[in-house]
């Protein structure tokens, strides 16, 4: 097995000031939200790794970085062997670019409500001059549709099926790699199920790579081959499922799994998590979670703990063990 | 697949847009408001008039060779003193029959507003998605500029354009280009309403994920501009062009009643309406009354329509 | 027996419109019992919410009760007037939206808003409601709430400002708290403190809760009773553990095994086939016929009234069939 997707030290930077008159009026300085900051991670051939993290842990911005959505401030992004941030044949970027593609979490927002469902999943394939002829049915078909629907509009669809048509679109130009952001958030358990199972399915049949992008602890459970675990653009932990849902190293993946709703918790009482999310553009020093961890010490307020491998895992903390 | 075989949509014919469209809650909507539906039979009625003037007068009142002096200050259904001929809205000093000269007025009035209204809907729709999508320095000033423009009436911006047109246009060619000017005039004053709205439709869609997708798909700035952010921004600009349709019509009548718009030979309505309050303290009422009911009527039944139009598109008020 | 706080009777609720009159709500009985949490669980379009906009009367026209009863501690209120209602929200029923900033007024100060909702129903002074303003604060776990007090909605993060909007619910000592996807908004960590804050204040106080929420896991952890909706009905009504272990209605069976917690190791998730019906495209009979695995010729016509001998709305239930 090959690794395809590999990114180092990875850091994204957001200037979210005031415009600048209003900077100099009142006195302000320059206001700058590290959303991303120093990411290592890889993602090998025909697996799925997954992202986790509350709103805020910078998840969907390294998604973004990933398709080319979003440039990097700092760090390396290489694809099927090229680095994307410093390679500079526009043709070679294009090439591997045409092998990233990206399926969103608002089903209502990501269709075109203007176009006809054959010419959004025929656009990737349009736009770089292919033959579409039967392309949209035949797709339509692959997950789950009519090949009639081709004729119709988004709004006749539901949010279930809107998603499909979305996967649709982002096999038509035979990609290699899918970044999902949230793909079943905005869908209702029951149709969560349809659409993660013809994930599931669509991987095994072309041999996809999945970077898996949500909140959802379960989904992530079910889905993923390897996770990591984001806290204000940082990563806390990484590991496979199994190791990291039964024994979490990081005080904050430990707390993050506490937290969460359980099914067979009727009447469950534990203390609920300390304290909440703390302001990005003004993050603590040292580890990012040190101001909600019981376990932390003088070296947590001062030294950010470098990722160290810990088990069947990777883990940045100064404690765990 | 496990799932392919499910019920998942309905088996539907492709329908055509013709089809669609009567299916429309919008269709439904005009259907239940009288007001549309009056409004858009005067609007219709006034339009089709004016293209098919010469099939519904004989006479052509600017063909000097069909005109009888005899025929001058005739009133409104009754014979002429001299020549028995009898005209429905009465004839002007000239023995042009009104109803002719409304007929082939309003032509210009409409060529003029829709031509002005069109040069400013793709003027300002242009500018509009450059400085909503590109954002920066581009969309600071083009905004500013639009801005300023907003601070003078929109009268004077269109003299003052008219004004400049003249000066450089050679004495032997004004006549012909004084519509053309007119056009100008009123367009470059009416484009930054457009802008605005566009720009703000642009900064809305622009954030949208389908946006997202055509980007990394690779599409160039100006294809997901036109095919995928303008289709979207369509109706409010729909509503403004019906609106500012009224309004140009309005702007060119106030332009060409204070002299400085279509010239004598090629009367507009407001033209018209110039020439006939001159008679109207000497008894000839019908030379000035018909023209600006014409063009009370039009003005006011293209604005009802724009602003049921934009209750009809605008789903929060529904 | 007593009375139970809040009964419903056959509720239900129809919007007109140009295609025929849709019944987002249809026939809807349940009683919550004091002190209870009675979860509602059901997917998007199940007409959770729409039950709880009919029962405080804030239903939007062209929306209304075409017929039922409601009853709230022994009083009908489905027929009362605007003014009466008024009073009765806030004062009977607290309410808790998905989103806190709707139920905030961003121009006026939590203290302001909290002082405000007191005078407004209870009979005391300004200087003991602004007292009881602080208690309230402090009791939802709102750090410094004697500085706080003169904060405007805005200065909150999202789940202080839903610990506010709870304090508010509860501040005029309602009977009953409905809670519309109170944590929806919110993340994993701050949705836990919310929960254990609205389970620690209605055993305090003995408050009354309606839980409606799409997570199965918030159910499972609050609730003591649970009502399943499918499609503006009632699909399965009881006991919590009963019904999210052992559901007799196929609709809860599907959706229980379709989370991905339940799938534990397997490669493919449980999945109902379909989706469910458009109101305006209602099947005949069950609701659920066209995706149950289990639909036989009388679900095809007949609903099934009411709840006898069984939890479930169901013809054939999951337990009869194991039997069978």
């Amino acid at each position: 097995m090959s690794t395809y997707v590999t990114v180092k030290g990875l850091t994204r930077v957001f200037d979210v000031s005031k415009p600048w008159l209003n900077r100099v009026l009142e006195g302000r300085k320059k206001a700058l939200l590290t959303a991303v900051s120093k990411v290592d991670f890889q993602i090998e051939e025909q697996m799925t790794y997954a992202l986790v993290g509350e709103s805020g842990s910078g998840k969907s911005t390294i998604g973004r970085m990933l398709v080319g959505l979003l440039q990097p401030t700092e760090g390396d992004v290489e694809i099927g062997g090229v680095n994307l941030t410093r390679e500079t044949d526009p043709d070679r970027i294009a090439s591997v670019r045409s092998n990233i593609q990206m399926i969103f979490q608002d089903p209502y927002a990501s269709l075109n409500p203007r176009w006809r469902i054959r010419d959004i999943i025929a656009e990737p394939v349009a736009s770089k001059g292919g033959d579409t002829k039967g392309l949209a049915e035949r797709l339509l078909e692959q997950v789950g549709l009519h090949p009639s629907d081709a004729g119709k509009y988004p709004h006749e669809f539901s949010g279930g099926q809107r998603q499909r048509i979305c996967i649709a679109r982002a096999l038509a130009s035979e990609p290699r790699l899918i970044v999902c952001d949230e793909p079943t958030s905005a869908l209702d358990v029951s149709v969560q199920a349809q659409v993660l199972n013809l994930m599931s399915d669509l991987k095994d049949k072309f041999g996809l790579t999945y970077l898996l992008i949500t909140h959802d602890l379960t989904v992530v459970r079910h889905m993923a081959d390897r996770i990591g675990v984001l806290y204000l653009g940082r990563l806390m932990e990484e590991a496979d499922p199994k190791t990291l849902f039964e024994m979490p190293k990081h005080p904050y993946t430990q707390m993050l799994l506490d937290a969460a709703p359980h099914l067979d918790g009727f009447g469950r009482e534990v203390p609920p998590p300390q304290g909440e999310i703390p302001d990005p553009l003004n993050p603590p020093p040292g580890c990012a979670f040190h101001p909600r961890c019981p376990i932390a010490t003088d070296i947590c307020r001062q030294q950010r703990p470098e990722m160290r491998p810990l088990g069947n895992g990777l883990v940045a903390c100064h404690h765990a063990q | 697949m496990a799932d392919t075989n499910l019920p998942l949509t309905e088996r539907a014919v492709e329908k055509g847009r013709w089809q669609r469209f009567r299916e429309s809650d919008f269709f439904h909507a005009f259907k239940r408001s009288p007001v549309a539906i009056v409004s858009f039979a005067v609007v219709s009625v006034l339009v089709l008039s004016a293209i098919f003037a010469p099939l519904i007068t004989s006479t052509n009142p600017f063909d000097p060779s069909t005109l009888n002096l005899m025929n001058g200050f005739t009133p409104p259904m009754e014979p002429n003193a001299f020549t028995g001929q009898q005209f429905l809205m009465g004839t002007d000093d000239q023995g042009r029959d009104v109803f002719a000269t409304i007929l082939y007025g309003m032509r210009i009035s409409l060529f003029v507003g829709a031509s002005a209204v069109l040069f400013a809907m793709i003027l300002g729709i242009v500018l509009g998605l450059i400085s909503g999508y590109f954002g920066g320095w581009t969309e600071t000033i083009i905004m500013r500029i639009a801005d300023v423009q907003l601070t003078f009436p929109s009268i004077l911006v269109a003299m003052l354009i008219f004004g400049i047109a003249k000066g450089i246009t050679p004495v032997e060619y004004r006549d012909q280009m004084a519509i053309w000017v007119l056009i100008l005039a009123i367009g470059l004053s009416d484009w930054v309403q457009f802008a605005r709205v566009v720009r703000g439709a642009t900064l809305v869609e622009k954030g949208k994920d389908y946006v997202a997708a055509a980007r990394l798909i690779g599409r160039n700035p100006w294809a997901i501009m036109i095919k995928h952010i303008l289709p979207n921004a369509l109706s409010p600009v729909l509503v403004i062009a019906t609106i500012s349709l009224a309004l140009a019509i309005i702007a060119e009548a106030t332009l060409s009643f204070l002299g400085v718009g279509a010239p004598p030979t090629q009367p507009s309505l407001g033209t018209l309406i110039r020439i006939g309050q001159g008679f109207l303290f000497s008894g000839e009422w019908w030379i000035l009354f018909f023209p600006a009911c014409t063009l009370l009527a039009l003005a006011l039944s293209v604005n009802l329509l724009g602003d049921w139009l934009r209750d009809a598109l605008n789903p929060r008020l529904r | 027996m007593t009375v139970p706080v809040l009964s419903l009777r056959n509720l239900t609720v129809e919007i007109p419109s140009r295609h025929g009159v849709v019944r987002p709500v249809d026939s809807l009985s349940y009683d919550i019992g004091n002190g209870e949490i009675l979860g509602v669980v059901g997917e998007s379009g199940a007409g959770k919410s729409m039950a709880g906009s009919a029962i405080i009367g804030l239903l939007n026209p062209p929306a209304h009760i075409a017929g039922g009863e409601i009853w709230l501690n022994g009083t009908r209120i489905d027929t009362m007037g605007r003014e009466q209602m008024r009073r009765i929200r806030g004062k009977e029923i607290g309410m808790v939206f998905q989103d806190p900033l709707t139920s905030l007024n961003p121009l006026l100060t939590i203290g302001d808003q909290l002082v405000e909702t007191m005078l407004t129903h209870l009979p005391i002074s300004r200087s003991q409601a602004q007292h009881r303003a602080i208690d309230a604060l402090k009791e939802v776990g709102i750090p410094g709430a004697k500085e706080r007090i003169d904060s405007y909605p805005h200065e909150f993060s999202g789940g202080m400002r839903q610990r506010v909007v709870i304090a508010l619910a509860l501040c005029a000592e309602p009977s009953l708290v409905i809670a519309d996807e109170p944590t929806t908004a919110l993340d994993v960590s701050v949705q836990a403190q919310i929960i254990a804050l609205l389970k620690r204040l209605c055993r305090e106080r003995g408050t009354t809760i309606m839980l409606i929420t799409h997570d199965m896991g918030v159910i499972a952890e609050a609730a003591d009773r649970v009502a399943v909706m499918y499609a503006g009905r009632l699909a399965e009504l009881g006991p919590v553990r009963d019904v999210l272990t052992q559901p007799q209605h196929h609709y809860t069976h599907g959706l229980m095994a379709s989370t991905p917690l339940a799938a534990q190791g397997q490669k493919r998730l449980h999945q109902i086939p379909g989706s469910m019906p458009r109101l305006d495209r209602m099947p005949e009979g069950c609701a659920f016929h066209p995706r149950c695995p289990n639909a036989k010729e009388k679900c095809r016509h007949e609903t099934k009234p009411s709840m006898e001998g069984g939890r479930a709305a169901c013809w054939y239930p999951v337990s009869a069939e194991a039997v069978a």
